[in-house]
């Protein structure tokens, strides 16, 4: 697997932490996902509210966390909010989310690479929520991101990989970048057909945090993940039109 | 003075950036600030006097995708 900014991950799988029915079920979720990244976020603090215990609770899962900017809507919202993530969460990693349309929350790839920039210079270890646009990963690459996140299908969807040919082609372009397929997965499937393509992570978070039974169906990811990066690199088959008969047909028995 | 804290107004005492967190009772909490939309890390909140219609932002960790 390759390494994320000079980390090595214990497993494919990123999982958000939003959405759970309890801070008890998220941890159960985390601990049978084996997720190698746990997402988080910042919000409006009052006195003795609710962000401590969060702190304390995901201090406890073990593995790297990595905040994210989700909700920005411009450069200057993004840069100062993962500004306040980095000093919070101790870790020079940003998951930059910088969103343009309401609607589909596809990111703003103009504001994005002005953001990226920004935080790099800085010192930041920028991972982009993106779109599978081969030129926008490029301008992200040059200003600096060692790690590209296009998504599969809006965030939250649950549609799966909307352009599979899309990522092929990102998979195809960026062959040494680590590429994280980052929204849109709705059950295992989908993850593992993104493994297959080569990626090297998928992040998910609804997906699992919505399920009837979380701990359950991040089991589920798990075993997706590793079933399909274990599929990539056993190098499948390539399909075809027309049936191609796998039993052989020289000695067959001549019985008509 | 009154300030506005988190999008609310409030009217507090302090001025001094970290003794105003003191007195919003932030104390030792895992928070990050912003004044007037600019953050402000950690070490320099004792430099940070906040004035009458400043808006100030606290945030914390939070469930996050």
């Amino acid at each position: 697997m390759r390494a994320f900014y000079e980390t090595e991950l214990t497993s494919s799988l990123m999982l958000g932490t939003a959405g759970y029915p309890s801070p008890a079920i998220l941890a159960k979720a985390f601990k049978a996902s084996g997720a190698g990244v746990c997402t988080v976020s910042l919000r409006r603090e009052s006195a003795g509210g609710a962000g401590q215990d969060f702190w304390a609770l995901i201090r406890e899962l073990g593995i790297p966390i990595l905040p994210n900017t989700a909700g920005c809507h411009t450069v200057k919202e993004a840069v100062t909010t993962a500004h306040m993530a980095r000093e919070v969460f101790d870790t020079p990693w940003i998951k930059l989310e910088v969103i343009g349309h309401t609607d589909t929350l596809q990111p703003d790839v103009f504001a994005l690479v002005e953001a990226a920039r920004v935080l790099l210079e800085d010192g930041f270890q920028v991972f982009p929520y993106t779109t599978d646009d081969l030129v926008v990963g490029e301008k992200l690459l040059a200003a600096g991101c060692e790690v590209l996140m296009p998504w599969g299908a809006p965030i939250g969807s649950g549609l799966g990989l909307n352009n599979e040919y899309a990522l092929r082609a990102m998979r195809s372009e960026f062959p040494e970048v680590p590429l994280v397929v980052d929204a849109g997965i709705g059950v295992p499937s989908h993850a593992a057909r993104a493994m297959e393509l080569g990626f090297d992570a998928v992040l998910l978070n609804t997906a699992v945090s919505q399920a009837g039974d979380p701990a359950q169906m991040a089991r589920a990811m798990a075993l997706a993940v590793e079933a399909g990066r274990a599929a990539f690199q056993a190098d499948p088959m390539e399909p075809r039109d027309m049936a191609e008969p796998s039993t052989p047909v020289i000695g067959k028995a001549f019985l008509s | 003075m009154r300030i506005t804290l988190n999008g609310e107004p409030r009217d507090v005492t302090a001025a001094r950036l970290t003794d105003l967190l003191d007195e919003l009772g932030f104390g030792d909490a895992r928070v990050a600030t912003a004044v007037n939309e600019q953050f402000v890390a950690v070490a320099d909140r004792a430099g940070v006097i906040v004035a009458e219609d400043d808006r100030l932002e606290i945030v914390a960790p939070m469930q996050g995708g």
